[in-house]
């Protein structure tokens, strides 16, 4: 349904993503994930009377270093609040978080849709814990009259990250969501592995008529957790709403659930007052006081941004789109930074990396991190071909033996003898006897037909097994000819 | 009163309270004492005065980011009320 000629969408967004460190937030038990249910457990995280909850300072190292990549200021004063609610994934009946003095705010980052940039404002960001899991045994969901609760993730930390509503399409909200989560992995403060529920998303949806300047009333999607869901979500509910506005109704503000299997957004059975979290400052932690010193320590540690590193790279020469491909990740823009290091040209680096190196490792479902091939022995391969060692076709081959058995590319090329001939005098005396084979094609060439040389080429690369050098193989040719 | 029945019969809502009518009228009568008695502080002048954030004059108790031994399954479903297959099991929760 196209809706785009009478209402404009609005969306804010808040993103929950577990931070990466070793023990939960507030206790010393492992976050490891998939570990046996209720064995990653202590009776802080268990909510036991009587225990005393005891930050970690690895968090607040964590928060600041997030806040200080996504453009926030960091308070010098914060506390922690508790959101009370019922809900069995909580031990404590209440989720300890951060409500008025947050550690991050007032932020934001640049994305680009279509060529345009567009700055959008984060509000804020927090520390909280995660919650437990339910979960449910698939085949007795409707007729079980329990449901099971694993504590395991319970005490989890997590930077909940909220934006203004200032995202206008859903190509929008993408582009924040793919740089937001980036930045969290450049920057090391997550490892933000969706498909283990690191990175989840809620999604606050209204819509207006073009022109108004309020708000509509919004709904909020809670607990997608991947960037699909959160595109396919948002179109259902931008269809809805403007299905319910068309019919002169009013949108209900809600708390909704998406279906991922019927692909509907669902109203959670909620009732108003479930909003009033009543909270309150959480008399069991004190406040926490960070001055400049401790920002600055941790401003020293942040690597290099994906946003510096594009224009680093853009300035080497690189495409905007080659300099996006190849700082998609930490780990293959740290690649592809030891190949320059290594003396490699930005541009045929990026060829490689991007081409070859990237087919090789997607096939073998391996990470660059892990590549067999390291920076430096791609770049020596590279090497070998400007050298004219090697030609570029036979280099794709001798990539793909370097990917297999680990060695140096010189290794092989040695080994399999198939270092490029560029020698004239033996390329003469092939050459020679290619076009005493062929006085048609000679003829040919010489009654104007320059197609006849590219099949005398032809036959010369075949007589050396592709090996000769093809610059020096059609300046020599040419000058034979002419002779 | 600042307090109206209305309110404790939302406030034991959200508390899970079931209160019978002798119970509402009473929590409403302390409830509103027990304000009243707190509205003396508004007699101060707090003008400059930074809200109290704490009670105890700390701040940035903190502890290393270093693994300690969580407690036996044995241990952990001891107080459950319900367990099953090392789960603690409550009243099915139904979302929609």
């Amino acid at each position: 349904m196209v809706v785009a000629d009478r209402y404009e969408m609005v969306c804010g967004l808040e993103v929950h993503v577990e931070l990466q460190t070793k023990t939960k937030i507030f206790c010393g038990c492992t976050t490891e994930f998939g570990g046996e249910q209720n064995t990653h457990v202590c009776p802080v995280c268990l909510g036991m009377p009587g225990t005393l909850p005891v930050l970690n300072r690895e968090v607040v190292n964590y928060a600041i270093g997030a806040g200080l990549a996504l453009n926030c200021e960091i308070a010098d004063f914060s506390k922690f609040d508790r959101k009370n609610y019922y809900y069995p994934d909580l031990t404590k009946n209440y989720q300890t978080s951060q409500f008025d003095l947050p550690i991050c705010k007032n932020g934001g980052l640049e994305i680009e849709v279509d060529g345009v940039k567009k700055w959008i404002g984060i509000t804020r960001a927090h520390m909280e814990e995660d919650a437990g899991k339910l979960v449910h045994s698939g085949e007795t969901i409707t007729t079980s009259d329990a449901s099971s609760v694993d504590y395991n993730r319970a005490g989890v930390p997590l930077l909940e990250i909220v934006s203004e509503p200032d995202l206008r399409s859903i190509p929008e909200v993408l582009a924040y969501l793919e740089q937001l989560v980036q930045i969290l992995e450049y920057t090391g403060v997550s490892d933000c592995r969706m498909e283990q529920g690191s990175v989840r998303f809620d999604v606050n949806v209204s819509l207006r008529p073009i022109g108004s300047a309020t708000f509509g009333t919004r709904t909020e999607t809670k607990n997608l957790n991947s960037f699909s869901s959160v595109r396919r979500c948002m179109e259902y509910e931008i269809a809805r709403q403007a299905r319910v506005l068309d019919e002169g109704e009013e949108v209900i503000q809600e708390t909704r659930t998406w279906d991922e299997g019927r692909g509907i957004t669902l109203a959670l059975r909620s009732k108003e007052e479930a909003h009033d979290y009543r909270y309150f400052p959480e008399p069991d932690l004190v406040p926490l006081v960070i001055d400049r010193q401790w920002v600055e320590e941790i401003r020293q540690t942040l690597p290099e941004l994906p946003r510096e590193r594009r224009n680093r790279l853009q300035e080497l020469g690189l495409s905007a789109y080659d300099a996006a491909v190849v700082t998609q990740t930490k780990a293959m823009a740290d690649y592809f930074d030891q190949g320059l290091a290594q003396g490699a040209e930005a541009k045929g680096l990026a060829n490689w990396v991007m081409g070859d190196l990237t087919r090789l490792l997607n096939s073998n479902q391996c990470q660059i991190a892990d590549s067999p091939v390291s920076a430096q022995q791609l770049v020596e391969l590279i090497k070998l071909i400007d050298k004219g060692t090697l030609s570029g076709k036979i280099a794709k081959s001798v990539l793909e033996e370097m990917y297999a058995s680990g060695k140096d590319a010189e290794q092989i090329v040695k080994e399999k003898g198939l270092a490029q001939i560029s020698d004239e005098g033996a390329l003469l005396g092939i050459i020679d006897g290619v076009i005493a084979a062929n006085p048609q094609s000679v003829e040919d060439y010489h009654a104007g037909k320059e197609r006849a040389i590219g099949f005398l080429v032809g036959q010369i690369m075949k007589a050396t097994k592709g090996q000769a050098n093809p610059g020096l193989v059609n300046q020599l040719l040419k000058k034979k000819l002419s002779d | 009163m600042a307090i109206s029945r209305e309110d404790v019969i939302y406030v034991a809502g959200l508390a899970r309270l079931e209160l019978n009518e002798q119970e509402i009228q009473d929590y409403t009568l302390q409830l509103n004492s027990i304000l009243d008695y707190a509205a003396m502080l508004e007699r101060l002048d707090t003008d400059g005065v930074v809200p109290t954030a704490h009670a105890v004059p700390l701040h940035n108790v903190l502890r290393e980011d270093e693994v300690k031994p969580s407690i036996s399954h044995d241990k952990t479903l001891r107080n459950a009320p319900d367990a099953e297959e090392g789960f603690f099991r409550v009243p099915r929760i139904s979302l929609t």
